[in-house]
């Protein structure tokens, strides 16, 4: 676990602070297939890192690749290093207590098929919490954390899996911080929910900066603009720039595409 | 301009002579069924009474009840379903959350292919090589019921791997993302989704072992006992084999009995389905997501 620094408040530059992940020449390959392409970058603690770029560019694959879901797909294969907490994911003890430490939230929302309670439980429970009170505190910090505890709170039995879509996208928040993790990675999260849950999402990421790292992959770009402290660009497996996200969008690049992208060129 | 043409009228015609065909092909179907249960009802019904479900055939089979086969019919099952269920919902789970997609699956899978297309009367051949003599258990209701077992074990195994697979797998992504190993998954997401349909298919077994004869006649089923199975070493009597031998190998059976006996192993089968036709009704109103 990295140290946090005790003094980091929450506009604390990024650069300060200690790395959560490094990657290094990360390539990935479906088969024949190329999907990422030598890409490297650090990302710090208590920084919001966004990743923009079009549709197969290779941010879901990268994302995979962090907590080593690569392991359940037979034809994907993890070039490169990626350091998490400064050790290799490949030399993590077990792939099982380094996917607790990361938390993910999908594209499209996942109510397990539980009752509300149990799914921001459930994280918990695998870790071994059995204790009544121990886990109703943890349930109702999660939901709180992820701004969904007024709304679920007199209804904790029902199915999570009936939730609206946007209710059911923060109770995967929900459920991932209850993983307390230290890297929350989120894919696309506002595919599916509506621009008033987006905003409260986004603020329930601000306030998370705080506390745990954030990588953050979006296909809007104002969405890096709004949150991310810098923001990288993939372009078709290529990891085309990484940069303070202020310095992109007030057009201090080094590529032209990222310009044109961000301007809405292409893409 | 909007008018039919000549050409519309035609294949409207032609397009609903078609339909006439096929419907009453499909309205074909219910005629074998309707026919049998009527026969049966019609000739059967009569001769069920308390007595004849609770009491043994005397006379030489051609009177009395059916006591000893109804029971034995329930206990060939119940043995039968001890073996076949754990085996066959455990190689369903390896074969649907596991199993990589290699030669050894794939010979797994004709296996299965297979032993769904072996006669029944060859499963019975095997019943007794491999039960009767090579294990030595006799002629008995062990014999019969792993026979009735194995031959009953695609069922199982598809009907589970089916239920299994209807569970999204976006949840299975979700939980392991979550930590949890592939087990945890299973335990707490998978199965309890997948259990109503799981149990649809064990009753589905159920209706089909409770009906089998052939399996069931060289390796544990009797012609005649006069009392009643002590364990699963001793021989017993079934519905469908009783059947079988009173309307073919037994003089003088007054002519009803049979229908009957094929009424209770109908209705057997019958509720059995009904029971699973309801199961899959409440799968359906719970459904989750």
């Amino acid at each position: 676990m990295p140290q946090a620094p005790s003094d980091a408040g929450p506009e604390a530059a990024p650069p300060q602070t200690p790395p959560v992940l490094e990657v290094e020449n990360l390539s990935i390959r479906y088969g024949d297939v190329s999907a990422l392409r030598d890409v490297s970058l650090t990302v710090r603690e208590h920084e919001i890192f966004g990743i923009i770029g079009p549709a197969n560019s290779g941010k879901t694959s990268f994302l995979k690749a962090l907590n080593r879901m690569d392991l359940f797909e037979a034809n994907m294969r993890v070039d490169g290093t990626i350091r998490f907490l400064g050790r290799d994911v490949r030399a993590w003890r077990n792939v099982y207590a380094l996917r607790q430490h990361i938390g993910v939230v999908f594209p499209l929302p996942v109510g397990l098929p539980l009752s509300i309670y149990d799914n921001v439980a459930l994280s918990p429970r695998l870790r071994g919490v059995k204790e009544k009170r121990e886990l109703d505190v943890i349930v109702e910090r999660c939901l709180t954390r992820a701004a969904l505890w007024d709304e679920v709170k007199d209804r904790l039995d029902s199915l999570g899996s009936l939730l609206s879509g946007g209710q059911q996208q923060r109770l995967t928040i929900a459920r991932a911080l209850s993983q307390d993790p230290v890297l929350l990675v989120l894919d696309e999260f506002s595919i599916a929910v509506d621009p008033v849950t987006t905003m409260r999402i986004e603020d329930v990421l601000k306030e998370l900066r705080k506390e745990i790292t954030v990588i953050m992959v979006t296909n809007l770009v104002q969405q890096a603009h709004r949150l991310a402290d810098r923001t990288a660009f993939f372009l078709s497996g290529d990891c085309v720039e990484i940069g303070e996200t202020d310095d992109l969008f007030e057009g201090k690049v080094k590529d032209p595409r990222t310009h044109d992208y961000i301007l809405g060129r292409f893409g | 301009m909007f008018q039919a043409t000549e050409l519309n009228l035609r294949n409207e015609k032609i397009q609903k002579r078609w339909r006439l065909l096929f419907l009453l092909m499909a309205l074909l179907l219910i005629l074998p069924v309707l026919i049998i249960l009527i026969l049966l009802v019609y000739r059967g019904g009569p001769v069920i009474s308390w007595s004849f479900l609770f009491e043994f055939p005397t006379n030489g089979m051609t009177e009395g009840g059916i006591f000893p086969a109804l029971l034995g019919t329930i206990f060939l099952v119940v043995v039968a379903l001890i073996f076949s269920v754990p085996l066959g919902v455990a190689a369903a789970v390896y074969l649907s959350e596991y199993a990589p997609d290699n030669w050894l699956t794939r010979s797994i899978n004709l296996a299965i292919i297979n032993l769904a297309g072996v006669p029944s009367i060859v499963h019975a051949l095997f019943g007794v090589g491999a039960f009767v003599l090579f294990f030595k258990f006799g002629t008995s209701i062990l014999a019969a019921s792993l026979t009735l077992g194995i031959m009953t074990l695609p069922v199982v195994i598809v009907a589970t791997r089916e239920s299994l697979q209807a569970v999204p797998h976006a949840f299975r992504e979700a939980c392991w993302a979550l930590g949890a190993t592939r087990w945890q998954t299973i335990r707490r997401i998978v199965l309890p989704n997948a259990v109503s349909g799981i149990l649809t298919g064990i009753i589905l077994e159920v209706s089909r072992t409770a009906g089998e004869t052939a399996p069931i006649m060289f390796t544990g089923a009797a012609f005649f006992l006069p009392f009643l199975p002590e364990s699963v070493y001793d021989q017993t009597m079934a519905l469908s084999l009783h059947l079988f031998v009173i309307s073919t190998q037994v003089p003088g059976v007054p002519e009803d009995l049979p229908f009957g006996v094929a009424l209770v192993l109908i209705g057997i089968v019958l509720s059995m389905n009904a029971l699973s036709i309801a199961f899959r009704v409440y799968l359906r109103n719970k459904k989750k997501w």
